[in-house]
């Protein structure tokens, strides 16, 4: 992952649950690439289908709330968003999304200055977010939580550091 | 400074005698466990990522098949097999049909002072038994399972100071839906919601349990009641005799504290499609329901199902309306049949279903169709949590969901019962 990227937004609101990201009836699917068509799909079904490489989610608070399922950080990933950014997590997602090489960044009040289609740029190293000229800080990733999400995860990065 | 009882268990699981909110600690985990919710893919980066050789102790390593059992289809089978062979390759405890997996903890496992973490959200309800239980996603499960220990944030804890009791056809289930409504599904992000004050001593284990199980829906790192001498004695009468016994100090540090007077709890109701959107049943006005369910690691528990026998008893579930029962676990199962509680819900015109998460979480039989209405003793209610993205979840008491089976709509329980 660059420590700078633009992407075009998806907005999505308050309390996004897991159930939302990926519902029970999917998870037995195969893969991740297979579960990955449904990702949102209660909220909104066409979604995953919408989503481009390097796009960014921008949504409310609490996102991520409810179940344990990792799935729903690895599909996201899957997806290859850029990063979401929302008010707040849930913090059993948070990990899980660091775990699964998905960053997460919070802002309070992007959300609501950003329309869906608007284009956002990250900069990491200044922990900034800028729509257009305005910039909006985010809290700063530590360095090894920043080289675990650009090795894809806490394994591969486990593996990266043991030489396997 | 005082530690509150999360602080001292957490203190105990890194080996100090203080710890403070917002520390990182490495702690050693008493307990884990993981069910086929996602077991499946624990196994494949243990065995094909990690390429890890050995479970770090078999005897605290716990899978429990609950979440599709039996299996609907062949996909979730294959779950099962390879859940079922890592068990027999590694030697680690293995459940499979015997129930909802925190309620066979809670049974077989659970004492006061244990720190235990588990791939499932609800891990928090063993906090019913002054246990730090708190769930984490199949990477960090993973690794708990190879080396024993993980890494956590010391949180901050609110404190639900209670006091007086019940009245009649109201329920520990009531206030913790009451609770998550006014504090909100984001109210205890990342905290420790402890349960304290002179109505604990009066809460039986399963409405303890009840109340730190949905702690998570408030975004709570765990639920905690101080063990006293009611769980000594049930854990006790499990067969288990070591166990780590704390209190919060005089002096400990919360975060905030909140009052409830258990006298002023009505029924409550959460409206989908969130948790914290909580109304009482008296301000629902006419909702008329499909189908009901009573069971999951919230509220599928001997108590549970006495309360829906006694509305349920001599009378008929509506026309056209399906009622759903599973108990717990086989032992909950079991001693509902030696009660006589199988034969009132079967008689009433419910079906009664096997040891499992069922109808909470929409993986198995009981889903419901395109425009249908559930009530639910269920944890979550979620836009298409139960079957069709386009239907509705309600979650309430397991009284408020037998009085609505019979009514067939959502139906105030005072007065039914008995």
């Amino acid at each position: 992952m660059k420590e700078n990227f633009t992407g075009k937004v998806w907005k999505l609101g308050d309390d996004i649950d897991t159930d939302i990201i990926i519902p029970t009836q999917f998870l037995a699917l195969k893969s991740v690439e297979d579960m990955k068509k449904y990702a949102f799909h209660p909220l909104r079904p066409e979604l995953a289908s919408l989503i481009q490489p390097g796009d960014i989610i921008v949504a409310g608070k609490n996102f991520g709330c409810g179940s344990s399922r990792e799935q729903a950080p690895e599909i996201i990933a899957a997806l290859k968003v850029g990063c979401i950014i929302a008010k707040s997590y849930a913090r059993i997602f948070y990990r899980n999304a660091f775990n699964n090489g998905l960053l997460l960044l919070e802002n309070d009040v992007l959300y609501d200055c950003c329309n869906e289609g608007d284009q956002v740029t990250v900069n990491l190293e200044n922990s900034q977010v800028f729509l257009g000229e305005e910039a909006f800080p985010v809290v700063s990733i530590p360095g090894d939580l920043l080289q675990m999400v650009q090795a894809g995860g806490l394994v591969p990065f486990m593996r990266k550091k043991n030489g396997k | 400074m005082g530690m509150t009882i999360g602080e001292k268990i957490l203190a105990r699981a890194c080996g100090k005698d203080v710890v403070k909110p917002g520390e990182i600690i490495t702690a050693k985990v008493d307990l884990c466990m993981s069910n086929d919710g996602t077991t499946h893919l624990n196994i494949d980066i243990f065995e094909k990522k990690l390429k890890g050789e050995k479970v770090f102790d078999p005897e605290k390593v716990i899978f429990i098949v609950d979440h599709n059992v039996p299996a609907e289809s062949p996909k979730t089978a294959e779950v099962h097999k390879k859940m079922r062979n890592f068990a027999q390759k590694h030697h680690v405890s293995f459940y499979e049909g015997a129930g909802v997996c925190h309620q066979i903890m809670i049974e077989d496992y659970v004492v006061p002072g244990q720190l235990i973490i588990a791939a499932d959200s609800h891990t928090c309800s063993y906090g019913g038994l002054g246990a730090f239980g708190t769930g984490v996603g199949c990477t960090d499960l993973t690794s708990i399972m190879h080396s024993g220990e993980t890494w956590l944030m010391v949180p901050e804890t609110l404190n639900f100071v209670m006091e007086g009791n019940f009245r009649q056809g109201v329920y520990a289930r009531d206030l913790i839906l009451k609770i998550i409504g006014d504090i909100g599904a984001d109210g205890a992000t990342y905290k420790i919601m402890e349960f304290s004050g002179s109505a604990v001593k009066n809460l039986t284990i399963d409405d303890r349990v009840v109340l730190c199980n949905m702690a998570v829906e408030a975004g709570a790192k765990s639920g905690l009641v101080a063990a006293d001498e009611r769980v000594i004695e049930y854990v006790k009468s499990r067969g288990r005799h070591e166990m780590h016994l704390f209190v919060s100090d005089e002096d400990a540090v919360y975060e905030q504290s909140y009052a409830y007077n258990l006298a002023d709890i009505e029924p409550m109701v959460a409206i989908p499609h969130n948790v914290d959107n909580v109304v009482p049943v008296t301000e629902i006005g006419e909702v008329k329901i499909d189908q009901a369910f009573i069971g999951s690691c919230n509220n599928g528990r001997i108590e549970e199902l006495r309360v829906a026998a006694q509305i349920l008893q001599g009378k008929k579930i509506a026309p056209y309306v399906k009622l759903l029962i599973s108990p717990a676990s086989k032992e909950v199962y079991l001693q509902a049949l030696e009660e006589g509680l199988v034969d009132i819900f079967m008689e009433s015109g419910a079906m009664v279903l096997n040891a499992n998460c069922s109808v909470c979480w929409g993986g198995c039989q009981g889903v419901i169709g395109e425009g249908e209405t559930l009530i639910s003793t269920g944890t979550r209610n979620f836009k298409g949590r139960a079957g069709h993205p386009n239907s509705s979840v309600y979650l309430a008491s397991a009284a408020t969901v037998a009085a609505s089976a019979l009514v067939g709509k959502i139906t105030d329980p005072r007065g039914m019962i008995g």
